[in-house]
């Protein structure tokens, strides 16, 4: 007789417990995951199909010569050095961009501050100058472009002819490649209204009491505005430039209707002959122009794959460059206040 | 019971009478379709224009029982693409921009269209050389040319006779001598321009300079197939006449000038509501001054030539609607015998060419009896056979190169490049590289 198997049913009687709790809590592990799986499966997809896929897709591609009607044919990095070394029009296109987003992003957010500013102030008919600053943002762009080009054309536009009545000579604005961006940096702050009613629904938010502290502190208009207000609101102002520097790296509509209707050479329906890019003299080709000039126009999609792996990786860098310095200037509200 | 035996009777005879009907329904049906093709043709037509194709496609389908066609207007290259990527495509498919041929022939896109023209024999030298040219890429024939559009002078012969001038000029510097006499200023305010050689100002004067390289007989690539612009003198000729003229206006007036002017394609075209003495246009303006200003006095010529090439005279720059069949093609055999008959039969082009005012495409259509006469008109028929009258170059990537050249002369007729020699190797330089980048390289 033998202890040893006592022992070792013994033992397998404790490990066995442990081993099927174990199990238990794996399979219920598993099934929680599962669930969890089950309901971010759409959002899974949805990524999957209209982002993951097409982003590698995309990064493949920029490898490949691929005119879109015959199989993509692998060319290794010669797009890019195409790109960065030889593309007569890309540092054109790099620069009017980074101009529109250094020039029109701070203008449009102070705009918009400013105006939301001097709503939340009003007294009287505020229901109206919301509605009046907010409404040119429900115009279409390609309609608010038309209807920029013709207000500013240099010879019937009503603006010139207005200053041809003070004695003034109007600039060619759309027509010069001094004034074409300036006029879109107009176009733009007209249609602020988006970021007015956030930054206005901010303003509102802001705790009343912190105003009347810094009242009894003896801190004025001004001060309270720099020390509350915008502290206060320093994420949405965070969250308007993020999204206006976005905006600027995609920036395409204005410029493509306005560069094809100032030429004087919109096309006819079907006719893609007309090469109205940039007019004039490439002021108004921005990147987002080029990427399309190149891709649907040329249809030389293996160039344009790389030059829209580019964009990615700038627009990541630019965005992730905000956030981190953000942090020095942006104040979040804790769960106490 | 024996009112129930009757009803059940009665209904089960109209039953059978409904399901014979029915059955002899979809047997006439099925006999109908399994005859007539249904061929589905796309074109870039839209409205007017649109009807006219219809005509001439009803009458084709009136006589041919076996094919029924379906066109689809509105079309462009982006939806011909698309089609075709998705295996969907038409079986007939045509474009406006000749300038992708490169396009569709090198990556197969469109069929080649060689053998069955061997089989049927067809020949390109139905068509000018210029036709040949915009219809192929390297020697592979995907499309054929079906009606072209074809530039030439119109003058306004009320403001010729005011101003003393008999005839419409002949060279460059006649054309240049008229342009100012015609010009009417007020302060610095242009009136009337006699000719505004300004690049943008309508189609004719397209900043992609292509409109006036026949006229200077100006060469686009040399004989290794590079970039010619710095190489070839005629280029710079005619950029420093532009630019000559344009500053004789001033660039600012021009600019102006230009502003004020409605669309081009509206009924207050500068040329038709004599803003513009001269003006270098297409074809089809004749129909649009027609419809919309039947009184207008005026006159077509070919365009002015170089002085020094007064044998270029009668030449113009001539481009074209191109048609073809896409790969993957369900009715090949059927497709093929439209696009021939369309394309080669002098009937239906000189019908079309009557109804949208294009030019017909083939030499003996030239020539049709059945081409409405019309004085104005006749001018581009020559042009379009005049052997020194020439298109754009066909590339791989369509025509990429143009945004390039456009850039390029906007900037020159502004004053803004410095040296002219410079700015234009450097042009080759970039448009050869773009080329080269394109994997293909040039014609």
């Amino acid at each position: 007789m033998s202890l040893t198997p006592v022992a070792e049913t013994g033992a397998a009687t404790t490990v066995a417990p442990v081993t099927d709790r174990r199990r238990a809590r794996r399979r219920a592990a598993w099934r929680r995951r599962r669930f969890v799986l089950l309901l971010m499966s759409p959002w899974i997809i949805g990524f999957s199909v209209f982002f993951g896929y097409p982003l590698v897709f995309t990064a493949y591609l920029s490898f490949t010569h691929y005119d879109l009607l015959s199989p993509p044919r692998w060319i290794g990095i010669a797009n890019y050095q195409y790109l960065f070394h030889q593309d007569p029009q890309v540092w054109g296109a790099v620069k009017n961009t980074l101009w529109i987003i250094a020039i029109a992003v701070p203008l449009q957010v102070l705009s918009a501050f400013g105006i939301a500013l001097m709503v939340a102030r009003a007294r009287r008919g505020i229901g109206m100058f919301r509605t009046v600053f907010y409404l040119p943002a429900l115009a279409p762009p390609v309609a608010a472009t038309l209807g920029f080009v013709y207000l500013l054309n240099p010879a019937t536009g009503p603006v010139n002819v207005v200053l041809r009545h003070l004695g003034l000579n109007g600039p060619l604005w759309f027509q010069s490649p001094g004034w074409s961006k300036p006029s879109l940096v107009l176009l733009g702050i007209w249609g602020v209204g988006n970021v007015m009613i956030i930054f206005l629904a901010a303003i509102l938010d802001v705790p009343k009491h912190l105003y009347e502290s810094a009242e009894l502190d003896g801190a004025g208009p001004l001060q309270q505005l720099r020390w509350v207000t915008i502290p206060t609101i320093s994420p949405v102002i965070l969250f308007s430039i993020v999204i206006g520097v976005i905006a600027g790296l995609q920036y395409f509509t204005q410029a493509y209707v306005a560069a094809d209707i100032a030429s004087g050479q919109a096309s006819q329906a079907g006719d893609q002959t007309v090469n109205n890019y940039g007019y004039p003299e490439g002021s108004t080709l921005f990147y987002p122009v080029l990427l399309y000039e190149q891709g649907f126009r040329h249809f030389n999609m293996g160039y344009a794959s790389a030059l829209a792996m580019l964009l990615l990786g700038v627009a990541f860098a630019v965005t992730l460059f905000i956030i981190v310095n953000s942090r020095k200037w942006v104040h979040y509200a804790t769960p106490e206040g | 019971m024996k009112r129930v035996a009757i009803g059940l009777a009665l209904t089960l005879v109209l039953c059978a009478a409904a399901a014979g009907a029915v059955a002899k329904t979809n047997a006439l049906a099925g006999t109908s379709s399994a005859k007539a093709t249904t061929l589905t043709v796309w074109v870039g037509w839209s409205q007017r224009e649109l009807k006219e194709f219809k005509k001439i496609t009803s009458e084709y389908d009136a006589k041919h029982s076996d094919v029924n066609i379906k066109v689809v207007g509105g079309i462009n290259d982006d939806k011909i693409i698309a089609a075709i990527r998705s295996g969907k495509g038409p079986d007939v498919v045509s474009s406006f921009t000749s300038a992708n041929v490169g396009n569709y022939c090198s990556s197969g896109g469109w069929i080649d269209l060689s053998p069955l023209m061997k089989k049927d024999h067809v020949s390109a030298n139905l068509f000018p050389k210029t036709s040949q040219y915009y219809t192929q890429y390297k020697g592979k024939r995907c499309a054929l040319p079906f009606l072209a559009d074809v530039y030439g002078l119109y003058y306004n012969k009320t403001l010729f006779r005011k101003a003393g001038i008999k005839s419409p000029p002949k060279t460059i510097s006649e054309l240049t001598k008229d342009a100012k006499k015609l010009t009417q200023r007020k302060g610095g305010t242009i009136k009337v321009a006699g000719y505004d050689p300004f690049f943008g100002q309508y189609s004719g004067n397209a900043p992609d300079m292509t409109t006036y390289a026949p006229l200077y007989g100006a060469k686009w690539t040399d004989s290794g197939g590079n970039s010619a612009l710095s190489k070839d003198p005629q280029w710079s000729k005619f950029l420093r006449w532009e630019k000559g003229l344009v500053d004789w206006y001033g660039y600012d007036n021009l600019v102006r000038f230009k502003g004020g002017l409605a669309d081009e394609f509206s009924s207050s075209n500068g040329f038709e509501i004599g803003k513009l003495a001269m003006m270098m246009d297409g074809e089809w303006r004749v129909a649009f001054i027609h419809a919309e200003h039947p009184n207008l006095n005026y006159g077509t010529a070919p365009m002015p030539v170089d002085d020094a090439h007064p044998e270029l005279y009668g030449a113009g720059y001539v481009n074209g609607t191109i048609i073809g069949i896409p790969k993957g093609v369900k009715h090949k055999d059927q497709a093929w015998a439209l696009v021939k008959y369309l394309t080669t039969n002098s009937h239906p082009l000189a019908k079309f060419s009557n109804g949208i005012r294009n030019v017909p495409t083939t030499k003996a259509s030239l020539n049709s009896h059945e081409i409405k006469p019309d004085a104005h008109f006749k001018t581009f028929l020559k042009i379009f056979a005049n052997p020194h009258s020439a298109t754009s170059p066909i590339t791989a990537v369509g025509n990429a190169y143009g945004t390039l050249v456009q850039a390029f002369a906007v900037k020159w007729q502004a004053g803004h490049v410095k040296t002219l020699s410079d700015g234009l190797k450097k042009l080759d330089k970039d448009i050869d590289n773009q080329l080269k980048q394109a994997g293909k390289g040039v014609p």
